[in-house]
């Protein structure tokens, strides 16, 4: 047994110790917007929050997810407009959208860390997050446009 | 002539021989009625609780070893150089448990690691540390211990070979290494300082992993907090040959055994976690900080302190190497696919949350055998800062893979010389941990 909060919600599942977290997620919860991909925490399509900090579900194990505060794609705003997700829309970054929802969460954990990234900054961060259609130049513009919109920037909105 | 020389030397070792057997010889303590529950009070079977815990009893009196056992009841198994050896049950079970120690038995085994019935206890037994407790501490775990639950359990039986199964050997080994009875103050220190040495040299036993051991696996005294491989990990330096860039002072102390993860430094992992999670986070605040205090000292961090800053600056720039640009670096691509999500740090400090690889402990130790326990093993929960964790990285690298990243990082990220037989020595570590979830396939 195995109890967490995911999105604000306490969870317990009943699954062996060592199973991904990523297949809990999906199979057991239901929640599908967080991605499988590579499976060997490379591509960063099934990027989740771990206590607010960005974690690759495909390798890690439930059972090191105890007590732990969980939030997947679906959790960061009830509407789906956080900043980040507004910025996604209005650039129109996804192009197939497979990797889309991994990306956005690595980039909301990045604008904690960095409010302002700088090109260098995105890049060393988001470099784990992989797009196969090559969608990086809008990935980074809606980064700065989210970091912008945070920041109350009116003139680069 | 030469024949009264021959008999007073038969004579001299004659009379050593009974001395010695005199000084080994302990009689058995009777045997008492289990003193029932109500007969300590409430206030301190708490304070022995508090204590138990900062003495790690639990850690090494529960299985852990194919099914876990019920906490307190022994058999965890212990591999030492000269076999292994399963503790023994400390729940006041009368048959099988310490139900029938009077306090003074306790208090021997504590103080001389003499077992109740007279035989000599091994010092996987940290008695060496426990004997420097005070009275009223011993007396406090007793009451602890004796008012848990009894567990009739019955521990494996020892595999150490002859001729060190022999027990009555210990007793020259007190002779040598035991230095008995409670620690003595010292006046020339502050209160604080002294009751930092009190916890780590007794109760808290710190020395027992972070000292190396001698052949007849005694902490050299010659080489104190000098770190020591244990558990397939290494207990690094706690004295001034930590290599870490940035010192150990007090304040890097104290978050990493409160909190579990110094900014500076890295994350409780491993043995550590236990210590922090299920240790010292039972014990007030001020003796987690005495203990960080005194260990402050122990590596005379104020003398080299006002070189962080400049260590600090360093490590942000080896911190960003190879992560902007294209890339043609094998090595440098898979750090920067795998692990610069979350490691890599733009400056001017690192990130709280996001542990820098270029000031981290597992980088800059003599071995690499730190940095493959976490990249295989992950970090979880109960580790480390306990509402993070590090995903398991045991099918993402092969052991080539695990050496080409150690020995990339080893050489960006430190400025110490290169670590040898990478990839044999991330097989061995391999060996050593439970297969984990293969995610490959859905």
């Amino acid at each position: 047994m195995t109890t967490f909060r995911l999105n604000g919600r306490e969870v317990t599942v009943d699954v062996p110790g060592d199973t991904p977290l990523l297949w809990v997620i999906r199979d057991e919860v239901g929640l599908t917007g967080t991605k499988f991909g590579c499976g060997i925490g490379m591509c960063g399509a099934c990027t989740i929050h771990i206590g607010g900090r960005a974690t690759r579900s495909c390798v890690t194990p439930v059972s090191a997810a105890e007590g732990a505060d969980i939030t997947t794609i679906e959790g960061i705003d009830p509407e789906g407009n956080h900043p980040v997700q507004q910025a996604w829309r209005e650039i129109q970054v996804p192009q197939c959208g497979y990797c889309q929802s991994g990306q956005i969460m690595q980039a909301v954990s990045l604008l904690k860390d960095y409010p302002s990234p700088t090109d260098e900054e995105i890049d060393a961060v988001m470099a784990g997050s992989l797009c196969r259609c090559m969608t990086y130049i809008r990935i980074r513009e809606a980064i700065k446009k989210a970091a912008a919109t945070a920041r109350g920037d009116a003139s680069n909105g | 002539m030469i024949k009264r020389i021959a008999a007073a030397i038969v004579g001299i070792g004659v009379a050593g021989g009974v001395g010695f057997l005199a000084y080994a010889w302990y009689p058995a303590i009777a045997p008492v009625a289990p003193p029932p529950p109500s007969s300590f009070s409430a206030a301190q079977v708490e304070r022995g609780r508090v204590l138990a815990a900062g003495g790690y009893c639990a850690e090494c009196h529960t299985r852990t070893d194919g099914k876990r056992g019920v906490e307190l009841a022994g058999d965890y198994k212990m591999d030492t150089p000269f076999g292994a050896i399963f503790s023994s049950n400390i729940t006041p079970d009368p048959e099988t448990g310490i139900g029938r120690w009077s306090e003074a038995a306790f208090k021997r085994a504590m103080r001389k690691g003499i077992s109740r019935d007279g035989t000599q206890l091994f010092p996987a037994f940290p008695f060496d540390h426990f004997t420097h407790m005070t009275d009223q501490d011993i007396d406090d775990v007793y009451a602890f211990l004796m008012t848990r639950e009894p567990v009739h359990s019955v521990k494996r039986d020892n595999t150490v070979g002859f001729p060190f199964n022999i027990r009555l050997e210990q007793a020259g080994w007190k002779l040598l290494f035991l230095h008995e009875g409670p620690l003595k103050n010292d006046p020339s220190q502050d209160a604080e300082w002294n009751r930092g040495a009190y916890l780590a040299e007794g109760l808290s036993h710190c020395s027992a992993c972070h000292t190396p051991r001698n052949l007849m696996g005694a902490e050299k005294a010659s080489a104190p907090y000098d770190g020591a491989p244990v558990d397939n990990w290494i207990a690094p330096p706690l004295n001034e040959h930590n290599p870490t860039p940035v010192v150990w002072t007090e304040d890097e102390y104290f978050k990493y055994l409160r909190f579990g993860s110094a900014p500076l430094h890295g994350s409780a992992a491993g043995p550590m976690s236990p210590v922090v999670h299920g240790g010292l986070s039972e014990m007030p605040e001020s003796d987690v900080h005495a203990i960080a205090h005194y260990l402050a000292q122990i590596d005379h961090s104020a003398t080299r302190v006002s070189q962080d800053p400049k260590a600090i600056a360093w490590a942000m720039q080896a911190s960003m190497k190879d992560l902007v640009g294209p890339q043609v670096n094998p090595n440098a691509k898979l750090y920067a696919g795998a692990c610069a999500a979350c490691h890599a740090n733009a400056g001017p400090q690192p990130v709280e949350g996001r542990p820098d690889l270029a000031l981290n402990n597992a980088l800059w130790l003599d071995e690499p055998t730190n940095l493959f326990q976490v990249i295989l093993r992950g970090i979880g929960t109960t580790e480390g800062i306990s509402t993070v964790s590090m995903p398991s990285f045991y099918h993402s690298f092969s052991d080539a893979d695990l050496a080409r990243l150690a020995a990339y990082l080893r050489a960006t990220r430190t400025t110490l010389p290169p670590w040898t037989d990478l990839e044999k020595k991330a097989g061995e570590v391999r060996k050593t941990l439970p297969v984990p979830p293969v995610a490959s396939s859905h």
